[in-house]
């Protein structure tokens, strides 16, 4: 299981980060979201996998998986909501805006000059 | 004096606490202005004429004030000799020149601001010499590049000034930044950071592996601070600067403080080959080269600061020798130097003031027009040039002679040569400041006619050049205030002296003899030789220094255009590189244990799971273009990931996860309705193929790293332990993953529900200002590109809301009541109360449902954090720290015993800021579809006539 886990998680990573590095912003907003689930997965594995063992205390039960990096991934989940909906905004409105949605401010493959 | 220590901190603050009178007073006129820039000063010089008895009699002042133990960084000052004859020049001559400058900025200077800048330059030179730690002298030695940055650019005006200030701070602050370096592993060898301490463990410090470097790194602050070979160059620069500042600064302080700093760590640092070879040859090259190219320098002042670099070099030569009579040398004509030249940069302030120039080419013939002038200027120059009967040549003498017995690799020759030659070209340009400013016929061109100034501006010099005089002639004056400085630069090992004129037929006598006629002579032969000085091409510094500037400038550009060029896709590319090059680096540096955690088993479902979000995900990478299958197939994941949350033993995140997905998925789905539907193909395969490379390897070194983890047990004991069991006693709830985020660490979720609620302020921010610009006036005359659907909204899903809204209310109360104890909670029930009053909107129109709201979200959100704080603040009044919680056990028939806790109030918080965050961002996203036309519905169903998806 720790395997399927593991390949899972990289290939989240790997899809993620593929999206994040295109040049429109819905994907790039797909990769975050890809992304968000690849590091809440990590960060909840830090607690080590457990079947069966939710960390309530009930009568008559000995073992529970580790508390704290679920405490820490729910957080997470509901912040990287609120991060999500910020991105799309400025996405929304820079599409709006700029009627493109594109995110490289200048196309050109020459670099700098901006300054000027 | 009992405990004259505690004056030290008065005396290095009072230049800062002053520094704001003068510019507050020229309100009241510039004599006022002037007196409370001098009102400072001189109380802190009495308060160290009050500590002088005792320092006198071989004490050494303290002062201990512990700041920052933990780093080392006391706030110590010591007082010994060396600081004494410092403090001394610092404060005596900036009393002069706070009287000269009153004479000689003119009313269109600014004076408050000079008086100001003056004595926060002040402060810092004090502190320098009063520090005992070493990491408070570095933080005045930077205060000292910062102040004297602003008074050489006093003149904004003048490009040369700026020019000059920018050059002083970059080779300054470049030394210092060095010297910050070497003064750390000094520290770090001597194990403290008190000088006091430093100055004891001599052995330590030679022989640590790290001496060389660490001297190196001092030497190069000492050396770019005192306008040592290669980094003279920006003396001259900075004569741009009014002449007092010249004065002050550039010959009487703070150029000295790298001769200071040298003469301070002497008795740990000298005495090596390393430390000789250096230093003495630094000084002897500056020497003789800056006094060659002062004789041919016209401008009074370009020849008074190279005159300086030569002087400065020779103190350095002397300090470099290492030997404890050289070091007596070094300070005596540290004490000499100052006088003279302050003294003569004042005069040849006074003549630039008189006659409008300072060209010796345009001058001549002042000895009769400026007679008080012509007086103080000769002494000055014949104490510079090394004349008997003025300071100046005893210590030249003094030098003279320790360089007889120098042996410099080998011939024992060349050092004496060579420092008689320097002797000689500073006789030379001495003289020539006599003869060619004062000596020859009066003229009739000058740009203004010429006459000795008011007293106040001749008083400081005059007085500087008695001093020199009385020195002369009677050296016993100055022993005891040499003697104790000696003292403490050899770290007292006092050799036996005498200062004083006749030595007899020394050999330092002749060289001497020679360097005055010599010099003489060179000056008779001035014309012919400048011609061959100017036919001969030079390196000049400043063309190398801009082409340096210039070069980093230019790198530093580059760098910053092609990793930030605008283009945020590279970012991410370099983000991704940089991240995967640190965690190899952290991979290959660190050791992994072996595996200690067996493999579980994986049953069918779970690996029908892991096919389905596995085929999920490459299925959207690959089909990413179109967005709206690219969604449903990301809802599907989010779906898969619960799952895997429910099958792990985490019932709240899958809770938390499904209903997150729900959420965020129609936020997206309400965004592509504006949106275009399909990405466009933008980057060539190349880069596909590069990007998706460093993709691939991101996600196999993420996969490697978690099943590296998973399969090993924690490297630490963990804190878990602790939260599973104190959650029950403590925390009043059995669900300790509740607990931990109401409880044991509800300061976090307190920072994290402000965190959600600014987001949705955010939103709504971003959605007012986007509709207000010309994005809002495009959307009004948009419509839709798909076809809609002919009943926006029909009546099967208005009906099913209705009857579910009470349902979900109920199930979110529920799931939020029961959250202390089993899986749920404040965000889970947040999310889902959220989800239901989306579900009106969906069935009837934002519009509609809005009209039917009667609170608002931006209250919601402030009640929700309001109420959380509230509850953290209660526990004061328990006299508990913020957010302690405390719960009971209350009896209500005819309910069971049920249990009451603060921690379900901040719950509460939590709860209303997440229903609020959520639906104001959802909320803002619907304006824009009302700004785009969509017209608000009378009832709660309606059906759409017009289905083309073109607009009336």
């Amino acid at each position: 299981m720790e395997l399927l886990f593991a390949s899972a998680v990289g290939i989240l990573t790997a899809a993620g980060l593929y999206l994040v590095m295109r040049q429109r912003t819905f994907p790039v907003i797909l990769g975050i979201s890809l992304l968000s689930y690849a590091v809440n997965l990590f960060l909840f594995a830090s607690g080590r996998l457990a079947v069966n063992m939710p960390p309530v205390l009930l009568k008559g039960v000995e073992d529970f998986t580790d508390p704290l990096p679920q405490a820490l991934v729910l957080t997470a989940i509901v912040i990287s909501f609120g991060m999500t909906a910020v991105v799309v905004m400025l996405s929304l409105g820079a599409y709006l805006s700029a009627r493109s949605d594109r995110i490289d401010l200048n196309d050109t493959e020459k670099t700098g000059d901006t300054r000027q | 004096m009992e405990n004259a220590g505690v004056f030290l901190p008065v005396i290095a603050a009072l230049p800062f606490l002053g520094a704001l009178l003068p510019g507050i007073m020229i309100q009241a006129g510039r004599n006022a202005s002037a007196a409370f820039a001098a009102a400072p000063t001189l109380l802190a010089f009495i308060m160290l004429i009050i500590c002088t008895p005792s320092v006198l009699r071989g004490e050494v002042l303290q002062f201990q004030f512990e700041w920052l133990p933990a780093l080392g960084l006391n706030v110590n000052f010591m007082l010994d000799g060396l600081g004494l004859l410092f403090a001394g020049l610092i404060l005596g001559i900036g009393l002069l020149i706070t009287l000269y400058a009153r004479f000689y900025l003119s009313r269109e200077d600014p004076m408050g601001q000079f008086y100001t800048y003056l004595l926060l330059f002040q402060g810092a030179m004090t502190g320098i010499v009063l520090s005992d730690n070493i990491l408070l002298l570095l933080i005045f030695w930077e205060l000292t590049s910062l102040s004297s940055f602003l008074l050489i650019g006093y003149w904004k005006h003048l490009p040369e000034g700026r020019q000059g200030a920018r050059m002083a701070l970059t080779v300054t602050g470049m030394g210092g930044l060095a010297m910050i370096a070497g003064m750390l592993i000094l520290g770090d060898i001597a194990g403290s950071y008190d000088l006091s301490v430093i100055l004891t463990r001599k052995e330590a410090i030679q022989s640590s592996p790290l001496y060389l470097p660490a001297l190196l790194l001092i030497l190069m602050g000492c050396f770019t601070k005192s306008a040592q070979f290669p980094f003279h160059f920006w003396l001259p620069h900075a004569m741009a600067a009014p002449t007092p500042v010249s004065a002050y600064l550039h010959s009487a302080t703070m150029v000295k403080a790298g001769l200071f700093l040298m003469a301070r760590m002497w008795p740990v640092l000298s005495g090596t080959p390393e430390w000789f070879y250096i230093v003495s040859t630094t000084g002897l090259i500056t020497m003789v080269l800056a006094a060659v190219i002062a004789l041919f320098k016209d401008d009074l002042k370009a020849l008074l600061a190279f005159s300086t670099v030569s002087h400065l070099g020779l103190v350095t030569m002397l300090l470099g020798l290492g030997t404890n009579i050289a070091a007596v040398a070094a300070v005596f004509h540290i004490l000499n130097h100052a006088t003279f030249k302050a003294a003569l940069f004042m005069t040849a302030g006074i003549i630039d003031h008189e006659a409008h120039t300072r060209d010796i080419k345009r001058l001549g013939g002042l000895r009769h027009l400026m007679p008080v002038t012509f007086v103080i200027a000769t002494l000055g120059a014949l104490s510079m040039a090394g004349f008997p009967l003025l300071s100046g040549f005893l210590s030249k003498e003094m030098m003279l002679e320790q360089t007889v017995h120098t042996v410099w690799a080998g011939p024992d020759y060349a050092v004496p040569i060579l420092a008689t030659l320097g002797a000689l070209f500073s006789a030379a340009y001495s003289l020539r400041y006599i003869f060619h400013v004062f000596g020859g016929e009066v003229r009739d061109d000058y740009p203004s006619k010429p006459h000795d100034p008011a007293f106040g501006m001749w008083a400081g010099p005059a007085l500087l050049i008695a001093i020199a005089i009385l020195i002369g002639i009677l050296p016993a004056v100055a022993e005891p205030l040499v003697k104790i400085s000696a003292y403490a630069v050899t770290g007292g090992n006092l050799p036996y002296f005498h200062l004083k004129i006749w030595h007899g037929l020394t050999p330092a006598l002749f060289m001497s003899v020679i360097a005055l006629t010599g010099g003489a002579g060179l000056l008779v032969l001035h014309r012919p030789l400048e011609r061959v000085w100017n036919a001969v091409p030079r390196p000049e510094a400043k063309v190398i220094f801009d082409a340096l500037v210039g070069a980093a400038t230019k790198a530093a550009h580059w760098l910053t255009d092609t990793l930030h060029n605008g283009r945020m896709s590279r970012y991410a590319f370099v983000f991704a590189l940089t991240v995967l090059g640190a965690g190899a680096f952290a991979w290959l540096g660190g050791e992994i244990g072996p595996r200690t955690r067996a493999l579980q088993p994986a049953p069918l479902a779970v690996l029908v799971g892991w096919i389905l979000l596995v085929t999920c995900t490459t299925v959207m990478v690959s089909y990413h273009r179109h967005r709206f299958l690219a969604l449903v197939l990301m809802g599907v994941i989010g779906l898969t990931v619960s799952l895997g949350f429910v099958y792990l033993s985490a019932p709240d995140l899958a809770l938390t996860q499904i209903s997150v997905e729900v959420v965020t998925i129609i936020l997206l789905l309400l965004a592509l309705n504006f949106l275009p539907k399909r990405t466009p193909v933008d980057s060539s395969l190349a880069r596909r193929v590069r990007d998706g490379a460093l993709a691939i390897t991101g996600g196999l070194a993420v996969a490697g790293l978690s099943f590296a983890m998973l399969t090993r047990d924690f490297a630490l004991p963990t804190i878990s332990d602790y939260h599973l069991v104190n959650s029950y006693k403590g925390g009043g709830g059995t669900n300790v993953v509740n607990v931990i985020l109401v409880d044991f660490r509800g300061f976090d979720t307190f920072g994290e529900i402000i965190v959600l609620g600014i987001a949705a302020l955010v939103i709504f921010a971003l959605t007012r200002s986007v509709l207000d610009g010309p994005g809002g006036r495009w959307l009004a005359g948009w419509g839709p590109d798909a076809d809609e659907a002919g009943d926006r909204h029909p009546v099967m899903m208005v009906i099913a809301t209705r009857v579910m809204m009470p349902i979900a209310l109920m199930v979110g109360a529920y799931i939020f009541l029961r959250g202390h104890n089993m899986p749920g909670g404040g965000f889970i029930a947040g999310l889902i109360v959220a989800i239901a009053l989306v579900m009106q909107y969906m069935a009837s129109g934002f519009a509609w449902a809005e009209a039917r709201q009667r609170i608002r979200y931006h209250a919601m959100i402030a009640t929700g954090v309001l109420i959380a704080s509230a509850t953290g603040v209660g526990a004061w009044f328990n006299g508990r720290p913020f957010l302690t919680s405390d719960f009971g056990y209350v009896t209500l028939p005819p309910l069971e015993k049920f249990e009451l806790a603060t921690a379900m109030l901040f719950d509460t918080g939590v709860f209303l800021t997440v229903v609020g965050a959520v639906m104001l961002a959802l909320d803002s996203l619907s304006r824009m579809a009302r700004r785009a036309g969509e017209t608000v519905n009378i009832h709660p169903m309606d059906i759409n006539l017009g289905r083309n998806g073109k607009k009336d």
